[in-house]
Protein backbone atom coordinates (compact mmCIF):
# COMPACT_ATOMS: atom_id res chain seq x y z
CA UNK A 1 0.00 0.00 0.00
CA UNK A 2 1.36 3.27 -0.86
CA UNK A 3 1.54 6.04 1.72
CA UNK A 4 0.95 9.25 -0.41
CA UNK A 5 1.33 12.87 0.99
CA UNK A 6 -1.16 15.33 0.01
CA UNK A 7 0.19 18.77 -1.35
CA UNK A 8 -3.04 20.13 0.07
CA UNK A 9 -3.48 18.52 3.55
CA UNK A 10 0.58 18.56 3.55
CA UNK A 11 0.38 15.04 4.97
CA UNK A 12 1.57 11.93 5.00
CA UNK A 13 -1.86 9.51 4.24
CA UNK A 14 -2.81 5.90 3.29
CA UNK A 15 -3.61 4.86 -0.16
CA UNK A 16 -7.01 4.13 0.94
CA UNK A 17 -7.90 7.55 1.61
CA UNK A 18 -7.30 8.19 -2.12
CA UNK A 19 -8.46 7.29 -5.73
CA UNK A 20 -6.46 7.10 -8.89
CA UNK A 21 -7.49 8.99 -11.52
CA UNK A 22 -5.55 8.19 -14.28
CA UNK A 23 -3.17 10.14 -16.54
CA UNK A 24 -2.23 13.40 -15.60
CA UNK A 25 -1.67 16.59 -18.43
CA UNK A 26 -4.09 15.36 -20.60
CA UNK A 27 -5.46 18.83 -22.15
CA UNK A 28 -9.45 18.51 -23.20
CA UNK A 29 -9.59 19.54 -26.50
CA UNK A 30 -10.36 23.27 -26.85
CA UNK A 31 -13.15 22.80 -29.75
CA UNK A 32 -13.95 18.97 -29.80
CA UNK A 33 -16.65 19.84 -32.45
CA UNK A 34 -13.62 20.73 -35.70
CA UNK A 35 -11.44 17.52 -34.39
CA UNK A 36 -11.38 14.04 -36.08
CA UNK A 37 -12.97 11.00 -34.50
CA UNK A 38 -9.38 9.54 -33.81
CA UNK A 39 -8.28 12.82 -32.21
CA UNK A 40 -11.60 12.78 -29.79
CA UNK A 41 -10.58 9.30 -29.51
CA UNK A 42 -6.72 9.72 -28.71
CA UNK A 43 -7.88 12.38 -25.86
CA UNK A 44 -10.77 10.01 -24.48
CA UNK A 45 -9.31 6.77 -24.62
CA UNK A 46 -5.78 6.41 -25.46
CA UNK A 47 -2.60 6.65 -22.91
CA UNK A 48 0.79 6.38 -22.69
CA UNK A 49 1.09 3.71 -20.18
CA UNK A 50 4.19 3.80 -19.38
CA UNK A 51 6.42 1.52 -17.50
CA UNK A 52 8.72 3.42 -15.42
CA UNK A 53 7.77 7.07 -14.44
CA UNK A 54 4.08 8.15 -15.06
CA UNK A 55 1.69 11.47 -14.45
CA UNK A 56 -0.73 10.64 -12.65
CA UNK A 57 -3.68 12.27 -10.83
CA UNK A 58 -5.17 11.27 -7.51
CA UNK A 59 -8.45 12.49 -5.63
CA UNK A 60 -7.74 13.02 -1.96
CA UNK A 61 -11.64 11.26 -1.32
CA UNK A 62 -11.35 10.85 2.57
CA UNK A 63 -9.20 14.09 3.31
CA UNK A 64 -9.59 17.36 1.26
CA UNK A 65 -11.33 16.18 -1.48
CA UNK A 66 -9.10 17.61 -3.88
CA UNK A 67 -7.34 16.37 -7.15
CA UNK A 68 -3.68 16.75 -6.98
CA UNK A 69 -0.85 15.37 -9.75
CA UNK A 70 1.68 12.41 -8.92
CA UNK A 71 5.13 11.58 -10.64
CA UNK A 72 5.30 7.54 -9.62
CA UNK A 73 7.54 4.92 -11.03
CA UNK A 74 4.99 2.04 -12.27
CA UNK A 75 8.08 -0.64 -11.97
CA UNK A 76 9.39 0.39 -8.83
CA UNK A 77 6.52 1.77 -7.50
CA UNK A 78 8.59 4.70 -6.23
CA UNK A 79 6.56 7.88 -5.87
CA UNK A 80 8.78 10.70 -6.44
CA UNK A 81 7.21 13.85 -5.85
CA UNK A 82 3.54 14.81 -5.53
CA UNK A 83 2.41 18.87 -7.17
CA UNK A 84 -0.77 20.62 -7.29
CA UNK A 85 -2.97 20.69 -9.65
CA UNK A 86 -1.25 23.17 -12.32
CA UNK A 87 1.68 23.15 -11.14
CA UNK A 88 4.34 21.03 -13.74
CA UNK A 89 6.30 18.17 -12.60
CA UNK A 90 10.36 18.81 -11.52
CA UNK A 91 10.85 14.92 -11.74
CA UNK A 92 10.03 13.07 -15.60
CA UNK A 93 11.88 10.40 -17.20
CA UNK A 94 14.70 12.82 -18.72
CA UNK A 95 15.37 13.98 -15.20
CA UNK A 96 15.61 10.71 -13.74
CA UNK A 97 17.69 9.19 -16.71
CA UNK A 98 20.07 12.86 -16.81
CA UNK A 99 20.69 11.99 -12.80
CA UNK A 100 21.24 8.35 -13.59
CA UNK A 101 24.12 9.12 -16.25
CA UNK A 102 25.85 12.14 -13.86
CA UNK A 103 25.87 9.41 -10.95
CA UNK A 104 27.27 6.67 -13.21
CA UNK A 105 29.90 10.05 -14.35
CA UNK A 106 30.88 10.50 -11.32
CA UNK A 107 31.99 6.65 -10.38
CA UNK A 108 34.08 6.66 -13.19
CA UNK A 109 35.73 10.18 -12.54
CA UNK B 1 6.18 -35.33 -31.95
CA UNK B 2 5.85 -39.02 -29.79
CA UNK B 3 1.96 -39.30 -28.78
CA UNK B 4 1.61 -39.35 -25.41
CA UNK B 5 -1.05 -42.51 -24.48
CA UNK B 6 -1.84 -44.66 -21.57
CA UNK B 7 -0.02 -47.60 -23.57
CA UNK B 8 3.55 -44.97 -23.64
CA UNK B 9 2.71 -44.39 -19.96
CA UNK B 10 2.89 -48.00 -19.63
CA UNK B 11 6.10 -48.38 -21.74
CA UNK B 12 8.33 -45.41 -20.00
CA UNK B 13 7.53 -46.84 -17.04
CA UNK B 14 9.18 -49.40 -17.72
CA UNK B 15 12.49 -47.52 -18.21
CA UNK B 16 11.62 -45.38 -15.15
CA UNK B 17 10.46 -42.52 -17.10
CA UNK B 18 13.58 -41.18 -17.76
CA UNK B 19 13.62 -41.63 -21.62
CA UNK B 20 10.68 -39.37 -22.27
CA UNK B 21 11.07 -37.08 -25.61
CA UNK B 22 11.39 -33.39 -24.55
CA UNK B 23 8.12 -31.79 -25.23
CA UNK B 24 9.14 -28.97 -27.72
CA UNK B 25 13.03 -27.88 -29.30
CA UNK B 26 14.75 -24.98 -27.81
CA UNK B 27 16.41 -23.21 -31.38
CA UNK B 28 17.85 -20.44 -32.02
CA UNK B 29 16.21 -17.82 -33.61
CA UNK B 30 16.86 -18.26 -37.46
CA UNK B 31 17.37 -15.38 -39.98
CA UNK B 32 13.87 -14.38 -41.02
CA UNK B 33 10.64 -15.95 -40.16
CA UNK B 34 7.05 -15.57 -41.97
CA UNK B 35 5.64 -14.15 -38.31
CA UNK B 36 6.78 -13.28 -35.65
CA UNK B 37 5.40 -13.85 -32.11
CA UNK B 38 6.12 -12.04 -29.31
CA UNK B 39 5.18 -13.04 -26.17
CA UNK B 40 5.14 -17.37 -25.30
CA UNK B 41 2.14 -17.13 -23.17
CA UNK B 42 -1.08 -19.01 -23.54
CA UNK B 43 -2.25 -16.79 -26.16
CA UNK B 44 0.40 -16.32 -28.04
CA UNK B 45 1.47 -20.06 -28.17
CA UNK B 46 -2.37 -20.61 -29.10
CA UNK B 47 -1.96 -18.50 -32.02
CA UNK B 48 1.12 -20.10 -33.54
CA UNK B 49 -0.57 -23.26 -32.99
CA UNK B 50 -3.56 -22.56 -35.19
CA UNK B 51 -1.70 -20.43 -37.71
CA UNK B 52 0.72 -23.38 -38.33
CA UNK B 53 -2.27 -26.42 -38.12
CA UNK B 54 -5.42 -24.56 -39.81
CA UNK B 55 -3.30 -21.80 -41.83
CA UNK B 56 -0.18 -24.13 -42.78
CA UNK B 57 2.10 -21.66 -41.54
CA UNK B 58 4.80 -23.10 -40.48
CA UNK B 59 7.43 -20.80 -41.00
CA UNK B 60 6.90 -19.17 -36.95
CA UNK B 61 8.28 -17.77 -34.42
CA UNK B 62 6.71 -17.70 -30.64
CA UNK B 63 9.86 -15.20 -28.71
CA UNK B 64 9.32 -14.90 -25.03
CA UNK B 65 11.40 -12.98 -22.78
CA UNK B 66 11.01 -15.22 -19.71
CA UNK B 67 10.18 -18.70 -20.00
CA UNK B 68 6.69 -20.01 -21.91
CA UNK B 69 3.94 -19.59 -20.14
CA UNK B 70 5.23 -17.65 -17.66
CA UNK B 71 2.90 -14.53 -17.52
CA UNK B 72 -0.46 -14.25 -16.45
CA UNK B 73 -1.15 -17.92 -17.65
CA UNK B 74 0.33 -18.88 -14.72
CA UNK B 75 -1.09 -16.34 -12.76
CA UNK B 76 -4.81 -16.70 -13.13
CA UNK B 77 -7.39 -18.43 -11.56
CA UNK B 78 -8.14 -20.70 -14.56
CA UNK B 79 -12.18 -20.36 -14.84
CA UNK B 80 -13.61 -20.20 -18.36
CA UNK B 81 -16.98 -19.53 -19.03
CA UNK B 82 -18.74 -17.80 -22.04
CA UNK B 83 -22.07 -15.66 -20.41
CA UNK B 84 -20.60 -12.30 -21.35
CA UNK B 85 -24.00 -9.50 -22.06
CA UNK B 86 -23.14 -8.52 -25.58
CA UNK B 87 -23.44 -10.37 -29.00
CA UNK B 88 -20.35 -9.95 -30.19
CA UNK B 89 -18.39 -11.00 -26.84
CA UNK B 90 -20.13 -13.95 -26.06
CA UNK B 91 -19.80 -15.46 -29.73
CA UNK B 92 -16.57 -14.97 -28.94
CA UNK B 93 -15.67 -16.18 -25.87
CA UNK B 94 -18.27 -19.23 -26.85
CA UNK B 95 -16.27 -20.25 -30.01
CA UNK B 96 -13.31 -20.43 -27.56
CA UNK B 97 -15.53 -22.71 -25.11
CA UNK B 98 -16.46 -24.86 -28.05
CA UNK B 99 -12.59 -25.39 -28.57
CA UNK B 100 -11.96 -25.96 -24.95
CA UNK B 101 -14.68 -29.19 -25.37
CA UNK B 102 -12.10 -30.94 -27.15
CA UNK B 103 -8.62 -29.30 -26.87
CA UNK B 104 -7.07 -32.10 -24.55
CA UNK B 105 -7.59 -35.08 -27.42
CA UNK B 106 -7.03 -31.91 -30.30
CA UNK B 107 -3.55 -31.26 -28.59
CA UNK B 108 -2.77 -34.67 -26.99
CA UNK B 109 -2.28 -32.97 -24.10
CA UNK B 110 -4.38 -33.29 -21.14
CA UNK B 111 -5.13 -29.49 -19.98
CA UNK B 112 -7.68 -30.93 -17.15
CA UNK B 113 -10.71 -28.96 -18.80
CA UNK B 114 -13.41 -29.96 -16.04
CA UNK B 115 -16.74 -28.91 -16.93
CA UNK B 116 -18.24 -27.85 -12.94
CA UNK B 117 -20.27 -24.95 -13.50
CA UNK B 118 -19.80 -21.09 -12.61
CA UNK B 119 -22.05 -19.56 -10.01
CA UNK B 120 -22.62 -15.71 -10.27
CA UNK B 121 -24.00 -14.72 -7.64
CA UNK B 122 -26.41 -11.66 -6.88
CA UNK B 123 -26.72 -9.75 -3.90
CA UNK B 124 -28.97 -6.88 -4.25
CA UNK B 125 -32.82 -6.33 -6.45
CA UNK B 126 -30.31 -5.13 -9.24
CA UNK B 127 -27.81 -7.57 -9.53
CA UNK B 128 -31.04 -10.35 -9.69
CA UNK B 129 -32.17 -7.76 -13.21
CA UNK B 130 -28.64 -8.05 -14.16
CA UNK B 131 -28.52 -11.12 -14.12
CA UNK B 132 -31.74 -12.12 -15.90
CA UNK B 133 -31.01 -9.55 -18.23
CA UNK B 134 -27.97 -11.66 -19.27
CA UNK B 135 -29.18 -14.93 -18.62
CA UNK B 136 -32.03 -14.12 -21.26
CA UNK B 137 -29.24 -12.61 -23.40
CA UNK B 138 -26.97 -15.76 -23.22
CA UNK B 139 -29.63 -18.07 -24.15
CA UNK B 140 -30.69 -15.87 -26.93
CA UNK B 141 -27.36 -16.24 -28.28
CA UNK B 142 -27.24 -20.15 -27.69
CA UNK B 143 -25.30 -20.04 -24.62
CA UNK B 144 -26.74 -22.29 -21.67
CA UNK B 145 -28.06 -20.45 -18.50
CA UNK B 146 -30.40 -20.56 -15.70
CA UNK B 147 -31.41 -18.12 -12.91
CA UNK B 148 -31.00 -19.13 -9.35
CA UNK B 149 -32.71 -18.67 -6.46
CA UNK B 150 -30.92 -18.84 -3.03
CA UNK B 151 -32.42 -22.24 -2.56
CA UNK B 152 -31.01 -23.05 -6.00
CA UNK B 153 -27.74 -21.88 -5.19
CA UNK B 154 -28.10 -23.58 -1.85
CA UNK B 155 -28.11 -26.71 -3.40
CA UNK B 156 -25.16 -26.57 -5.60
CA UNK B 157 -23.14 -25.21 -3.52
CA UNK B 158 -24.31 -26.28 0.32
CA UNK B 159 -21.68 -24.84 2.13
CA UNK B 160 -22.60 -21.12 0.78
CA UNK B 161 -23.81 -18.49 3.65
CA UNK B 162 -27.79 -17.91 3.33
CA UNK B 163 -28.31 -16.25 5.92
CA UNK B 164 -30.73 -13.05 4.71
CA UNK B 165 -28.89 -11.38 7.56
CA UNK B 166 -25.64 -10.46 6.28
CA UNK B 167 -24.46 -7.31 5.01
CA UNK B 168 -24.99 -9.06 1.37
CA UNK B 169 -27.31 -11.33 1.38
CA UNK B 170 -27.02 -13.98 -1.34
CA UNK B 171 -30.28 -13.48 -3.34
CA UNK B 172 -29.55 -15.77 -6.42
CA UNK B 173 -27.32 -16.36 -9.21
CA UNK B 174 -26.53 -17.30 -12.81
CA UNK B 175 -25.86 -20.51 -13.25
CA UNK B 176 -23.36 -21.63 -16.46
CA UNK B 177 -23.07 -25.06 -15.99
CA UNK B 178 -20.99 -25.74 -18.98
CA UNK B 179 -18.15 -23.18 -17.29
CA UNK B 180 -15.44 -24.56 -15.29
CA UNK B 181 -12.10 -24.48 -14.82
CA UNK B 182 -9.03 -25.23 -16.91
CA UNK B 183 -5.31 -26.42 -16.18
CA UNK B 184 -3.28 -23.14 -17.20
CA UNK B 185 0.47 -24.64 -17.24
CA UNK B 186 -0.96 -27.68 -18.91
CA UNK B 187 -2.65 -25.19 -21.38
CA UNK B 188 0.48 -23.47 -22.59
CA UNK B 189 2.57 -26.39 -22.28
CA UNK B 190 0.11 -28.30 -24.54
CA UNK B 191 -0.01 -25.39 -27.66
CA UNK B 192 3.45 -25.15 -27.53
CA UNK B 193 4.49 -28.82 -28.19
CA UNK B 194 1.53 -28.68 -30.47
CA UNK B 195 2.93 -25.65 -32.40
CA UNK B 196 6.65 -27.16 -31.80
CA UNK B 197 5.18 -30.49 -33.98
CA UNK B 198 4.40 -28.15 -36.72
CA UNK B 199 8.03 -26.37 -36.68
CA UNK B 200 7.37 -23.58 -35.05
CA UNK B 201 10.37 -21.89 -33.36
CA UNK B 202 9.77 -21.36 -29.46
CA UNK B 203 12.53 -18.98 -28.14
CA UNK B 204 12.63 -18.31 -24.81
CA UNK B 205 15.03 -16.02 -22.88
CA UNK B 206 14.68 -13.42 -25.57
CA UNK B 207 13.34 -10.51 -25.05
CA UNK B 208 12.30 -7.83 -27.95
CA UNK B 209 13.94 -4.59 -27.54
CA UNK B 210 12.39 -2.46 -30.51
CA UNK B 211 10.09 -3.43 -33.43
CA UNK B 212 12.06 -2.35 -36.82
CA UNK B 213 10.07 -0.73 -39.48
CA UNK B 214 10.70 0.62 -42.58
CA UNK B 215 8.55 2.84 -44.71
CA UNK B 216 5.71 2.02 -42.71
CA UNK B 217 6.08 -1.74 -42.71
CA UNK B 218 7.25 -4.38 -40.37
CA UNK B 219 11.10 -5.35 -41.19
CA UNK B 220 11.70 -7.60 -38.02
CA UNK B 221 12.26 -7.12 -34.29
CA UNK B 222 15.45 -6.52 -32.16
CA UNK B 223 16.34 -9.17 -29.66
CA UNK B 224 18.63 -9.61 -26.61
CA UNK B 225 19.73 -12.64 -29.18
CA UNK B 226 20.27 -10.11 -32.10
CA UNK B 227 17.77 -9.03 -35.02
CA UNK B 228 15.48 -11.41 -36.53
CA UNK B 229 13.33 -10.62 -39.63
CA UNK B 230 10.01 -11.22 -40.25
CA UNK B 231 7.01 -10.44 -42.38
CA UNK B 232 4.65 -9.87 -39.98
CA UNK B 233 4.64 -9.59 -35.93
CA UNK B 234 1.94 -10.29 -33.77
CA UNK B 235 2.36 -8.54 -30.63
CA UNK B 236 0.32 -10.74 -27.53
CA UNK B 237 2.26 -9.19 -24.80
CA UNK B 238 -0.31 -8.41 -22.24
CA UNK B 239 0.52 -6.16 -20.06
CA UNK B 240 2.82 -5.08 -22.04
CA UNK B 241 1.42 -4.42 -24.50
CA UNK B 242 1.79 -0.36 -24.36
CA UNK B 243 5.55 -0.98 -23.77
CA UNK B 244 5.76 -2.68 -27.25
CA UNK B 245 3.35 -0.03 -29.25
CA UNK B 246 5.54 2.56 -27.62
CA UNK B 247 8.26 1.08 -29.95
CA UNK B 248 6.63 2.07 -33.07
CA UNK B 249 4.87 5.27 -31.56
CA UNK B 250 1.91 4.01 -31.31
CA UNK B 251 -0.68 4.50 -28.05
CA UNK B 252 -3.33 2.08 -26.96
CA UNK B 253 -6.52 2.41 -25.01
CA UNK B 254 -5.17 0.39 -22.55
CA UNK B 255 -3.69 0.70 -18.82
CA UNK B 256 -1.72 -1.86 -17.20
CA UNK B 257 -2.34 -2.77 -13.67
CA UNK B 258 -1.72 -5.59 -11.41
CA UNK B 259 -4.55 -8.29 -10.67
CA UNK B 260 -3.80 -10.86 -7.91
CA UNK B 261 -4.47 -13.92 -7.23
CA UNK B 262 -3.93 -16.50 -4.37
CA UNK B 263 -4.23 -20.07 -2.83
CA UNK B 264 -4.47 -21.47 0.34
CA UNK B 265 -3.27 -24.98 1.82
CA UNK B 266 -4.60 -28.07 0.44
CA UNK B 267 -7.99 -29.37 1.80
CA UNK B 268 -10.54 -31.71 1.37
CA UNK B 269 -12.83 -31.52 -1.53
CA UNK B 270 -15.72 -28.88 -0.52
CA UNK B 271 -16.30 -27.06 -3.43
CA UNK B 272 -17.23 -28.53 -6.77
CA UNK B 273 -17.72 -25.40 -8.84
CA UNK B 274 -16.59 -21.82 -9.24
CA UNK B 275 -18.56 -18.99 -6.77
CA UNK B 276 -18.08 -15.56 -8.57
CA UNK B 277 -19.50 -12.43 -7.20
CA UNK B 278 -19.23 -9.15 -8.74
CA UNK B 279 -20.68 -7.34 -6.23
CA UNK B 280 -18.64 -8.04 -2.74
CA UNK B 281 -15.78 -9.04 -5.14
CA UNK B 282 -14.61 -12.17 -4.45
CA UNK B 283 -14.15 -15.40 -6.83
CA UNK B 284 -13.29 -18.68 -4.84
CA UNK B 285 -12.64 -22.17 -6.89
CA UNK B 286 -11.00 -25.38 -5.29
CA UNK B 287 -8.22 -26.96 -7.44
CA UNK B 288 -7.73 -30.94 -7.74
CA UNK B 289 -4.89 -30.35 -5.46
CA UNK B 290 -6.93 -28.99 -3.27
CA UNK B 291 -6.40 -25.71 -2.19
CA UNK B 292 -8.90 -23.08 -2.77
CA UNK B 293 -7.75 -20.77 -5.77
CA UNK B 294 -8.97 -17.11 -5.24
CA UNK B 295 -8.77 -14.34 -7.42
CA UNK B 296 -8.74 -10.57 -5.32
CA UNK B 297 -9.11 -7.68 -7.91
CA UNK B 298 -6.62 -5.61 -9.69
CA UNK B 299 -5.03 -2.16 -8.40
CA UNK B 300 -6.47 0.97 -8.95
CA UNK B 301 -3.43 2.58 -10.27
CA UNK B 302 -0.99 1.62 -13.41
CA UNK B 303 1.88 -0.80 -12.48
CA UNK B 304 4.10 -3.40 -13.67
CA UNK B 305 5.53 -4.78 -10.35
CA UNK B 306 3.56 -8.15 -10.60
CA UNK B 307 2.56 -7.73 -6.62
CA UNK B 308 -0.29 -6.22 -5.72
CA UNK B 309 -1.71 -4.14 -2.55
CA UNK B 310 -2.41 -6.18 0.85
CA UNK B 311 -6.01 -4.24 1.20
CA UNK B 312 -7.03 -5.79 -1.87
CA UNK B 313 -6.24 -9.44 -1.00
CA UNK B 314 -8.03 -8.29 2.45
CA UNK B 315 -11.07 -7.19 0.89
CA UNK B 316 -11.82 -10.27 -1.03
CA UNK B 317 -10.85 -12.54 1.87
CA UNK B 318 -13.66 -10.64 3.86
CA UNK B 319 -16.03 -10.78 1.14
CA UNK B 320 -15.18 -15.05 0.66
CA UNK B 321 -15.10 -15.39 4.67
CA UNK B 322 -19.01 -13.67 4.82
CA UNK B 323 -20.04 -15.93 2.00
CA UNK B 324 -18.36 -19.24 3.49
CA UNK B 325 -18.15 -18.85 7.23
CA UNK B 326 -16.00 -22.02 7.72
CA UNK B 327 -13.20 -20.84 5.14
CA UNK B 328 -12.37 -18.10 7.89
CA UNK B 329 -9.62 -20.31 9.19
CA UNK B 330 -8.37 -21.86 6.61
CA UNK B 331 -4.32 -20.39 5.70
CA UNK B 332 -3.40 -18.71 2.59
CA UNK B 333 -0.36 -20.36 1.19
CA UNK B 334 0.64 -18.12 -1.80
CA UNK B 335 -0.21 -14.67 -3.38
CA UNK B 336 1.20 -12.96 -6.73
CA UNK B 337 0.25 -10.34 -9.09
CA UNK B 338 -0.46 -10.31 -12.58
CA UNK B 339 -0.36 -7.64 -15.00
CA UNK B 340 -2.89 -6.70 -16.70
CA UNK B 341 -4.11 -4.84 -19.79
CA UNK B 342 -7.22 -3.16 -19.21
CA UNK B 343 -9.06 -1.73 -21.69
CA UNK B 344 -12.23 0.81 -21.59
CA UNK B 345 -14.54 -1.52 -22.43
CA UNK B 346 -13.09 -4.92 -20.60
CA UNK B 347 -12.83 -6.42 -24.28
CA UNK B 348 -10.09 -7.37 -26.61
CA UNK B 349 -8.42 -5.56 -28.91
CA UNK B 350 -7.65 -8.31 -31.47
CA UNK B 351 -6.73 -5.69 -34.98
CA UNK B 352 -4.29 -5.09 -37.13
CA UNK B 353 -2.21 -1.64 -36.94
CA UNK B 354 -1.27 1.57 -38.95
CA UNK B 355 2.00 -0.19 -39.16
CA UNK B 356 1.70 -2.66 -42.07
CA UNK B 357 2.59 -5.99 -40.80
CA UNK B 358 2.14 -5.32 -37.46
CA UNK B 359 -0.50 -6.79 -35.37
CA UNK B 360 -2.08 -6.75 -31.45
CA UNK B 361 -4.06 -9.08 -29.51
CA UNK B 362 -4.31 -7.64 -26.29
CA UNK B 363 -6.70 -5.78 -23.93
CA UNK B 364 -7.93 -9.33 -22.75
CA UNK B 365 -7.93 -7.46 -19.25
CA UNK B 366 -8.54 -9.42 -16.61
CA UNK B 367 -10.61 -12.09 -17.89
CA UNK B 368 -7.99 -13.60 -20.56
CA UNK B 369 -7.44 -17.47 -19.81
CA UNK B 370 -10.96 -18.40 -20.60
CA UNK B 371 -10.39 -16.76 -24.19
CA UNK B 372 -6.70 -18.22 -25.09
CA UNK B 373 -7.91 -21.19 -27.76
CA UNK B 374 -10.44 -18.83 -29.12
CA UNK B 375 -8.16 -15.62 -28.87
CA UNK B 376 -5.37 -17.62 -30.67
CA UNK B 377 -7.64 -19.33 -33.29
CA UNK B 378 -9.46 -15.87 -34.47
CA UNK B 379 -6.29 -14.35 -34.30
CA UNK B 380 -4.37 -16.64 -36.77
CA UNK B 381 -6.90 -16.59 -39.20
CA UNK B 382 -6.01 -12.26 -38.79
CA UNK B 383 -2.90 -13.21 -39.32
CA UNK B 384 -3.14 -15.58 -42.08
CA UNK B 385 -5.80 -13.77 -44.60
CA UNK B 386 -4.60 -10.26 -43.10
CA UNK B 387 -7.99 -9.65 -42.42
CA UNK B 388 -10.16 -10.15 -39.16
CA UNK B 389 -11.61 -13.18 -38.73
CA UNK B 390 -15.60 -12.52 -38.92
CA UNK B 391 -15.29 -13.32 -35.13
CA UNK B 392 -12.67 -10.71 -34.20
CA UNK B 393 -13.89 -7.89 -36.52
CA UNK B 394 -15.79 -6.13 -33.89
CA UNK B 395 -12.52 -6.00 -32.08
CA UNK B 396 -10.67 -4.09 -33.96
CA UNK B 397 -8.81 -1.08 -32.62
CA UNK B 398 -10.89 1.17 -34.88
CA UNK B 399 -13.91 0.64 -32.33
CA UNK B 400 -12.13 3.30 -30.20
CA UNK B 401 -12.69 5.98 -33.06
CA UNK B 402 -15.91 4.46 -34.37
CA UNK B 403 -17.78 4.55 -30.97
CA UNK B 404 -18.68 0.84 -31.64
CA UNK B 405 -17.58 0.17 -28.30
CA UNK B 406 -18.43 -3.53 -26.59
CA UNK B 407 -19.07 -2.74 -23.31
CA UNK B 408 -18.73 -5.58 -21.01
CA UNK B 409 -17.97 -3.57 -17.54
CA UNK B 410 -20.34 -5.28 -15.04
CA UNK B 411 -22.71 -6.59 -17.75
CA UNK B 412 -20.64 -9.25 -18.09
CA UNK B 413 -20.12 -10.84 -14.49
CA UNK B 414 -16.97 -9.22 -14.80
CA UNK B 415 -15.83 -8.94 -11.39
CA UNK B 416 -13.39 -6.13 -11.79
Amino acid sequence: MHHIYCPYCEEIREEEEYSYTGEAHIERPKDPASISDDAWANYIFFRTNPRGIHHEMWYHAAGCRRYFNATRDTNSYQIHETYKMGELPTVTAKTIAADALTALQGEVS
Amino acid sequence: MKKYSGFSLFKHSLSHHENWQAAWRSPQPKKEYDVIIVGGGGHGLATAYYLAKVHGITNVAVVEKGYLGGGNTARNTTIVRSNYLWDEASKLYDHSLDLWKDLSQDLNYNVMFSQRGVLNLGHTLQDMRDIERRVNANRLNGIDGVVLDTAGVKEIVPIINDSQDIRYPVLGASWQATAGVARHDAVAWGFARGADSFGVDLIQQCEVVDIVTEEGAVVGVKTTLGFIGAKKVACVTAGNSGVMAAMVGLRLPIESRPLQALVSEPIKPILDTVVMSNAVHAYVSQSDKGDLVIGAGTDSYNGYGQRGSFNVVEHTLSAICELFPMFSRVRMNRAWGGVVDTCPDACPIISKTSIKGLFFNCGWGTGGFKATPGSGHVFAHTLAHDEAHPLAAPFSIDRFSTGHLIDEHGAAGVAH
